[in-house]
């Protein structure tokens, strides 16, 4: 009886985690299939395209070829990757510049006026992107709000050339991604304890030593979140180098979309977005794999 | 005081509209074993901070041997704090927390090197200094804050609560090892706590903060045996008290008599301060100067009482009794068990509460 009674028990001890168990599946089920659909069929498609071969008149024949792979490595699209990287990366520091004394200062208000800081930060996407990269046209075209102000202020004398160079693009895209670096990074400051801060100016650190050896390590995954979120969307942007870059400047994302919509030839068009996808998943493994092997060292006397 | 390493002048910091540190002024000996209590809001944690120089005094001064400190910020001061949180920097071994400080005075890596190791060797440690600090024990936590801090050598260290985020059993272990460290290292501690019976074991004097000011400084027998004032005599260590005036005072032999005890018994007193006759002031006497038993015994005690036991708490190395005396007081007296078999008076029993005159205290209202 005894024995009996026991291993029920054990029985309703073991129903109830599995239950709850199944409870969560089911819970998991729509967020999973979501992304199932729509993200991973989607890119299937894509991948199958880029090893097919392009119509003459632009539409696809389900033959097998390895060509659009090869014709990526031409010196053009080489070139437009490298300068992508290159622009990303530019996006990426500056953000990185500006956004952390911006979240290091909104951390140390009043909760009222952090409050209003960061609703100034998130206001900009209330409104349409592609209006706001209008209005960045309107600013640094040659006759534009930029060179009047400076003209008039007698700063330069003649017109700044900006628009449709790739440091306009540079200009919109750290515009664009700004509030994507702050919010995490004033996440992460905002969970800084001040004690650390004070701690390290109790052992002698001046202002400079405790932003580097007490500020940034503890403020890490803010800044690598931010770094990604950062850098990744820029890489692949588009709209921005299509608007304030020109002909001149394109970006990987405007070249995607040259090659699906003007070009027609989707399988090279699916081909590039891959390669894209691949650069941006190996930089994120990378990072992965690297910074805890680092960071074990680090800790070795 | 021959050789103060900190003084405090007349120091006051307001916080908003509010008198936080109310013109304090102390001097801490070269060595010393120095704590501040008080309860949460006495302004202790106050006077810490601006030595540290994390806050700045609105009026009064510092001075770390006989030199002002006004306008040096935190890094450049010759003094340590160990925070409440210890802070230990979750990022560093245990022997980088340590060997932060030298570092960032530019001392040389083989001179931090054995530095370290010795502190650490101090503070028994010497096994875990490639551990992070989410690795330790709370114990263990709280000597690597204690290794970080010495391993500078400060004029003076601040500590901030230093024991009490630990459980009771390690916070009296690590009493009696601060102590021997203070005493081995030989530099000056101040102890802010709101706990007064570590800073009655810890200090060698102590200062009773409340509302910002100081209201008594002294060695813990003195703050203990002879308080100034009510405040003091309630909040460190407990009190009996009975409100009243004094009806006759002759060379420091007075008589005390309270309406709160209904048959208008007078009780004999030791007046020491200047307490002035007819005027109403209260009498205090401490729980385990109170002797119970069933008959008066005269020789012995000046003073009895006679009242009914409420309430008995055995707390294996004393008894604790709630004598009602009359209907409005309530007093507790400590026995402590000095044998096995101590008698135990059951609720109900009438018995006659007796001490001494030099036991009791009359302190103005």
């Amino acid at each position: 009886m005894n024995q009996l009674s026991r291993s029920a028990e054990s029985l309703g001890d073991m129903g109830n985690p599995v239950s709850s168990h199944r409870m969560t599946y089911w819970l998991l089920t729509p967020g999973v299939l979501w992304s199932a659909v729509f993200l991973f069929i989607p890119l299937m498609v894509v991948g199958v395209i880029s090893f097919a071969t392009r119509g003459t008149y632009g539409g696809v024949i389900w033959q097998f070829s390895l060509e659009n792979y090869r014709d990526v490595w031409h010196v053009v699209y080489a070139r437009i990757f490298g300068q992508s990287l290159v622009l990303a990366s530019l996006t990426t520091i500056i953000c990185l510049v500006l956004g952390f004394p911006l979240a290091y200062y909104i951390v140390r208000l009043s909760p009222r006026w952090q409050a209003v800081w960061l609703i100034l930060i998130m206001i900009p996407f209330w409104t349409n992107f592609l209006v706001r990269t209008y209005a960045w046209m309107f600013i640094l075209r040659t006759e534009g709000l930029l060179n009047t102000l400076l003209l008039g202020l007698g700063v330069i004398t003649t017109p700044l050339d900006l628009l449709y160079t790739d440091k306009a693009v540079l200009i919109g895209l750290v515009y664009g991604y700004l509030p994507f670096m702050v919010l995490p990074l004033y996440a992460t400051l905002e969970r800084l304890d001040p004690a650390f801060v004070e701690a390290a100016q109790d052992l002698y650190a001046n202002q400079w030593s405790v932003f580097r050896r007490v500020v940034v390590p503890l403020t890490k995954p803010g800044i690598i979140a931010g770094c990604l979120l950062v850098f990744i969307p820029s890489l692949g942007a588009f709209l921005t180098p299509d608007l304030l870059g020109g002909a001149r400047n394109m970006m990987v994302g405007n070249l995607i979309q040259h090659e699906y919509l003007v070009a027609r030839d989707w399988p090279l068009g699916s081909a590039i977005s891959l390669i894209l996808l691949i650069i941006v998943i190996a930089a994120v493994v990378a990072y992965f794999f690297v910074e805890p092997i680092r960071s074990r060292q680090e800790l070795e006397p | 005081m021959a050789d103060p390493i900190l003084e405090l002048v007349s120091l006051v910091k307001r916080h908003g509209g509010v008198l936080a540190v109310d013109h304090v002024s102390f001097g801490i000996n070269r060595g010393e074993f120095f704590s501040i209590v008080g309860p949460s809001g006495a302004g202790k944690t106050s006077v810490l901070r601006m030595i540290a120089g994390f806050e700045s005094p609105d009026e009064g001064e510092i001075r770390i041997e006989g030199r002002s400190i006004r306008g040096i910020p935190p890094h450049r001061r010759p003094v340590n704090l160990i925070f409440q949180s210890y802070a230990l920097f979750p990022h560093l071994t245990v022997a980088e927390n340590v060997a932060f400080g030298p570092k960032m005075q530019g001392m040389a890596t083989g001179d931090i090197q054995s530095r370290v190791r010795d502190v650490l060797d101090m503070v028994k440690l010497t096994r875990k200094e490639t551990r992070l600090p989410a690795q330790l024990s709370g114990g263990e936590q709280q000597r690597v804050a204690i290794a970080r801090a010495l391993i500078n050598q400060p004029a003076v260290l601040l500590l901030d609560e230093p024991l009490s985020a630990l459980d009771q059993q390690l916070r009296q272990e690590m009493q009696g090892e601060l102590k021997a460290i203070q005493k081995r290292v030989g530099i000056s501690f101040v102890c802010v706590t709101h706990h007064q019976k570590e800073a009655l074991a810890l200090s060698d004097r102590l200062a009773v903060m409340h509302q910002g000011r100081v209201l008594q400084i002294g060695t813990p027998e003195e703050i203990y045996g002879n308080p100034d004032c009510r405040f003091i005599a309630q909040f460190v260590g407990n009190s009996n008290e009975l409100r009243g005036m004094l009806i006759a005072n002759e060379g420091g032999s007075g008589l005390f008599r309270s309406h709160d005890l209904e048959d208008g018994q007078s009780i004999r007193v030791h007046v020491s301060g200047d307490v002035e006759s007819h005027k109403p002031v209260a009498f205090v006497v401490r729980p385990e100067r109170l002797h119970l038993s069933e008959t008066i015994e005269r020789s012995a005690f000046e003073n009895s009482l006679q009242g009914r036991v409420e309430k008995v708490l055995y707390l294996g190395s004393e008894l604790q009794y709630t004598i009602q005396l009359s209907r409005s007081v309530q007093w507790t007296v400590q026995v402590s068990c000095l044998s096995g078999r101590q008698k135990v008076w059951p609720v109900g029993t009438t018995l006659f509460v007796q001490w001494q005159a030099q036991d009791g205290l009359v302190l103005p209202l």
